[in-house]
C-alpha cells in the first residue's frame, strides 16, 4: 500500500503544485490518477519514485517512509512508464528492457533472456529484440516500455499517460493488455490520465484531482459514475451533456450486477460484483472486473 | 601600462579605431546581404545546401594570411590597398554566415509558409512579408557572430601593413612595448561589443512580435491613457 | 591558375621535401602543436561542458566567455603574450587554447544539451546514478555534435597556428611568412594550401571518427550524423532561446 499523508509541493516561484493531499493506494489494484492539466497529477505520481520530493508531509509505502530510502535505490524497485516511451534511442530493444537489471548487476545473458520473455509477456514478436526504438511504431514502444517497468518484477508500477500520444486504435489494444496483464500480475498500478474513459476504463479506484491535487471524488468507476460528487465532476466525466461514453443503466442491470452502456443505449460491459455486493474504494484487494465487446472471454 | 605614451597618443589611437570600423563595417553588411538569398537557395534544396555549405567551410579554412595576399594577386591591385582586407573580411563573413541563413530559413515554420502561399501570397510577398520577417532572430543570431570574427580578424591586415588596430600589435612586438599591445585589444574587444550592442538594438526593434513583455506593457499604457485626449 | 600551378610545382618539388627544415619537418610541427593544444583545450572544456550540458547551470557564462573568446584578436594576444614571457612554445600554445576552448565548450555542452530531456527522465525514473546518466545516455547521444564541435576546434587551431610563423615559430606558417617578406607569391600560396590541406585531411578523418561513432539507432532518426560543426552556434543559440520559453 502506498500512502500519501498531508503532502504539498511549493515550487521555488511560489506555485502550489500539490496541497495537503492525503490518499492510500491499495495494493495490487490499478489506481487511476485524473485530472486536467495543472491538477498535480503527474507531480503526486512522480513522488513516488522521488523524482519529485514534497515540500511537506510524507509518503510511506507499506509502512516505510520513502524520504529514508535512497533515491537512486527505490527507483530501480519502481517500474515506470511515461508517455513517449523514453526508450534510449541508442539500445536495442532487448537492451532497453535489460536496462535496470544490467544496472543491478544481473548477468547480461540472464537479462537478455529475461527480457525475451518479457516481450512475450506484453505481446512482442521477438523478432524486435535486435531493432532499436525508432525502428517501431509507437504502440509497440509503448509496449517495450512497459516490458522495461517490468523487468524487475516490481511490486509497484507508475504508469505517466503511456498512451496519449498513440493513436486510438492502438491505445485501445494497450489499455486492454494493460488488463491483462493486470489479471496475470497484479501489481499496485498508479495510473495517471487525463482521459476519463481511460480511467473508468482500468481503475479499480479512480482519484478526481482539480487544480493543486484536490481530490474531487475518489471511489470505483461505478460509484463515479452513478453519482458525481459535484458539478464540477459531472462536467470532467461529460455526464451533464450526455456526452459520456459509458454510464450504468439502471434498466439493464441484473442483481448486483450492473451493465454499462455507451451513450446511444448499447450495452458494452458489466460490472460483476461476484461476492453479491458491489465493492467499495476502501475495501481492500477485490475482484472486480470489468468485460467488454473486445476481451468478453477474459473475465467473469 | 604606460599612460603617458597613451595621453600623448590619442589622436593615433581614435584614427586606428575609425579605420578599423570603416574596414569591418562593409563585409560585415556585405556578409548579411549576400549570404540571404545563398542561404535561401540553401534552404530550399539539399544540394544547393551541400555545395554552399562545403565551399563555405572550405573557405573558412584558408589562412587568413594568405587570402589577404592571395585576394590582390588575383585581382591585380595592389597589395596595400584596404580594398583587399575588406574583400578577404567579406569572403570570411559569407561563409560563415551562409550557414546561420540556411538555419535560418530553415526555421520558418513550414505552416506557416504554407499558409502564406494559399491565403494568396506570391512568391516575393512571401518572402519578404513572412520568410525574411520570421528568419530575423536566427540571421542575427548569426551576424552578431560574424561581427565579432571580422572585428578581431581584421587585426591580421597588419601583417600584411594595412593601418588599422591591429598594427598596435606588429608595432608592439617589434618595439617590445606592451602598452601598445593592451591598448589595441581593449579597443578591439569595445568595438566588438559596440556592433553587438548595436545589432542587438536592431534586432530586437525589426521584431516586436519576439518581446512579449513590452507589448503587454504597451496594451496597459494604451488602457491606461486617457481616451481620446491629448490634453 | 598560372599561380595555383607554380604553387603545386613548389609544393612537390622535391627539393622542398629532402633539404634541412623542409616541408616535412614544417607539416610534422604543425600537426603536433595544433594536436597538443587540441587535446589542452578538450581536456579543460569537455568535462565543463558536459557539466553545463547536465545541469543546464552556467550556460549565460559560458556563452559569455565564448564571446570574449571569439573576440580576442589572436594577432594580439600573441604579441602581449610573447611580450611577456618571451618567444617559445608556451605563449603560443596558451592563445591556441584560448581560441579552441570556446567551439569545443559549445560542442561539449549542446551535445548533451541536445539529448532528449524526455530520454534522461526516464533513465532517472528508472534508477540511474547521475554519473550512470552522463555515462550511458548523455555522453553516446552527444557523441555527433561533440565530435562536431572537436571538428571545428580542430579546423580553427590548424589555421590559426599559420600566425604563430609571424612571432618566430616553425610550422607550414613559415611559407607563409617567407612568401610575404620575400614577395614570393607562389611560396605563400603553397604555404597556404598546404595549412588547408591539412586542416581539410583532418577534418575528414574527424568525420569519418563521427560517422563511426553516431549510435546506431540515432542513425537514421535524429540528428545528421555529417551535422557540420559550423552549425552548433546557430543551433545552441536555438535550443537556449526555446529552453527559455518553455
Amino acid at each position: 500500500m502506498i500512502e500519501f499523508r498531508d503532502v504539498s509541493k511549493t515550487y521555488p516561484d511560489g506555485t502550489h503544485a500539490v496541497r495537503d493531499f492525503s490518499l492510500q493506494i491499495p495494493a495490487r489494484q490499478i489506481t487511476v490518477l485524473v485530472g486536467s492539466s495543472g491538477s498535480g497529477k503527474t507531480t503526486l505520481m512522480r513522488m513516488i519514485n522521488r523524482m519529485v520530493d514534497p515540500s511537506s508531509g510524507s509518503i510511506e509505502i507499506d509502512g516505510q517512509d520513502i524520504s529514508q530510502v535512497e533515491p537512486v535505490k527505490l527507483r530501480r524497485g519502481i517500474g515506470y512508464v511515461m508517455q513517449n516511451s523514453g526508450l534510449l534511442p541508442h539500445r536495442k530493444v532487448v537492451d532497453n528492457i535489460a536496462t535496470v537489471p544490467r544496472l543491478t548487476g544481473v548477468p547480461k545473458e540472464q537479462a537478455r533472456t529475461r527480457a525475451l520473455e518479457l516481450m512475450d509477456t506484453v505481446g512482442l514478436d521477438r523478432a524486435l529484440a535486435d531493432r532499436y526504438p525508432s525502428q517501431l511504431s509507437g504502440g509497440q514502444q509503448q509496449r517495450v516500455g512497459v516490458a522495461r517497468g517490468l523487468a524487475v518484477d516490481p511490486n509497484i508500477l507508475l504508469m505517466d499517460e503511456p498512451f496519449s500520444a498513440v493513436d486510438p486504435i492502438v491505445r485501445d489494444e494497450l489499455q486492454q493488455e494493460v488488463l491483462r496483464l493486470q489479471s496475470e500480475l497484479a501489481k499496485t498500478i498508479v495510473f495517471v490520465s487525463h482521459d476519463i474513459d481511460e480511467a473508468f476504463l482500468l481503475g479499480d479506484q479512480v482519484v478526481v484531482l482539480a487544480q493543486g491535487g484536490q481530490i474531487v471524488q475518489q471511489g470505483t468507476p461505478e460509484q463515479i459514475l452513478a453519482n458525481p460528487a459535484n458539478d464540477f465532476v459531472a462536467t470532467f466525466i461529460g455526464a451533464d451533456r450526455g456526452k459520456r461514453r459509458l454510464s450504468v443503466s439502471p434498466a439493464t442491470s441484473r442483481g448486483d450486477d450492473r451493465v454499462l452502456v455507451d451513450a446511444g443505449g448499447y450495452p458494452v460491459g458489466v460490472i460483476s460484483a461476484p461476492e453479491g455486493r458491489l465493492a467499495v474504494a476502501d475495501a481492500g484487494p477485490k475482484s472486480r472486473s470489468v468485460s467488454n465487446k473486445t476481451d468478453q472471454a477474459g473475465d467473469a | 601600462m604606460n599612460w603617458v605614451w597613451i595621453g600623448s597618443n590619442l589622436g593615433l589611437i581614435g584614427g586606428r579605431i575609425l579605420e578599423h570600423l570603416a574596414l569591418t563595417a562593409p563585409p560585415i553588411v556585405i556578409g548579411l546581404v549576400l549570404s540571404i538569398p545563398l542561404g535561401y537557395a540553401a534552404s530550399r534544396s539539399s544540394v544547393a545546401r551541400s555545395v554552399l555549405l562545403s565551399v563555405g567551410g572550405i573557405l573558412y579554412t584558408i589562412p587568413s594570411i594568405a587570402l589577404l595576399v592571395l585576394v590582390p594577386v588575383t585581382l591585380g591591385l595592389a597589395i596595400l590597398d584596404p580594398f583587399n582586407l575588406v574583400f578577404a573580411l567579406s569572403i570570411y563573413a559569407v561563409a560563415i554566415m551562409v550557414r546561420s541563413a540556411a538555419d535560418a530559413f530553415a526555421s520558418v515554420p513550414k505552416d506557416v509558409v504554407s499558409s502564406a502561399t494559399s491565403t494568396g501570397y506570391s512568391g516575393w510577398q512571401r518572402f519578404f512579408g513572412v520568410e525574411l520577417p520570421l528568419a530575423i532572430p536566427v540571421l542575427l543570431a548569426g551576424i552578431r557572430v560574424v561581427s565579432v570574427s571580422t572585428v578581431s580578424l581584421a587585426s591580421v591586415g597588419a601583417l600584411i601593413g594595412i593601418d588599422q588596430l591591429g598594427s598596435f600589435f606588429t608595432d608592439a612586438f617589434q618595439r617590445s612595448f606592451l602598452t601598445e599591445a593592451i591598448v589595441g585589444i581593449v579597443a578591439i574587444l569595445l568595438l566588438a561589443a559596440l556592433y553587438d550592442v548595436l545589432l542587438a538594438r536592431i534586432g530586437h526593434a525589426l521584431t516586436p512580435w519576439t518581446h512579449q513583455q513590452s507589448a503587454q506593457t504597451a496594451v496597459l499604457r494604451l488602457a491606461s491613457a486617457p481616451v481620446g485626449g491629448d490634453s | 591558375m598560372n599561380l595555383f600551378a607554380s604553387a603545386i610545382a613548389w609544393i612537390l618539388d622535391p627539393a622542398h621535401w629532402t633539404n634541412g627544415p623542409d616541408i616535412s619537418a614544417h607539416l610534422l610541427e604543425h600537426l603536433a602543436v595544433s594536436g597538443l593544444c587540441v587535446l589542452i583545450a578538450v581536456v579543460i572544456a569537455l568535462p565543463i561542458g558536459i557539466a553545463i550540458g547536465h545541469t543546464g547551470a552556467g550556460r549565460g557564462a559560458a556563452i559569455l566567455v565564448s564571446n570574449v573568446a571569439r573576440a580576442l584578436p589572436t594577432l594580439g594576444l600573441l604579441s602581449i603574450l610573447i611580450l611577456l614571457l618571451g618567444i617559445g612554445l608556451l605563449p603560443i600554445t596558451i592563445v591556441l587554447v584560448i581560441l579552441a576552448i570556446p567551439p569545443m565548450l559549445a560542442g561539449a555542452y549542446a551535445g548533451v544539451e541536445s539529448v532528449d530531456r524526455q530520454t534522461v527522465d526516464a533513465a532517472r525514473a528508472m534508477g540511474m546514478t547521475e554519473w550512470q546518466i552522463i555515462a550511458r545516455v548523455e555522453l553516446p547521444l552527444a557523441l555527433p555534435l561533440l565530435i562536431g564541435g572537436l571538428r571545428a576546434t580542430a579546423l580553427q587551431v590548424i589555421a590559426t597556428l599559420g600566425l604563430a610563423s609571424a612571432f618566430a615559430f616553425g610550422g607550414l606558417g613559415i611559407y607563409l611568412i617567407n612568401g610575404l617578406t620575400q614577395f614570393d607569391f607562389t611560396q605563400l600560396l603553397a604555404g597556404a594550401i598546404l595549412i588547408t590541406a591539412l586542416a581539410l585531411l583532418v577534418d575528414g578523418l574527424l568525420a569519418v571518427v563521427q560517422r563511426f561513432v553516431v549510435p546506431r539507432g540515432v542513425a537514421h532518426g535524429r540528428s545528421d550524423p555529417n551535422t557540420p560543426p559550423k552549425r552548433t552556434p546557430a543551433r545552441r543559440r536555438r535550443a537556449l532561446q526555446e529552453g527559455m520559453q518553455s
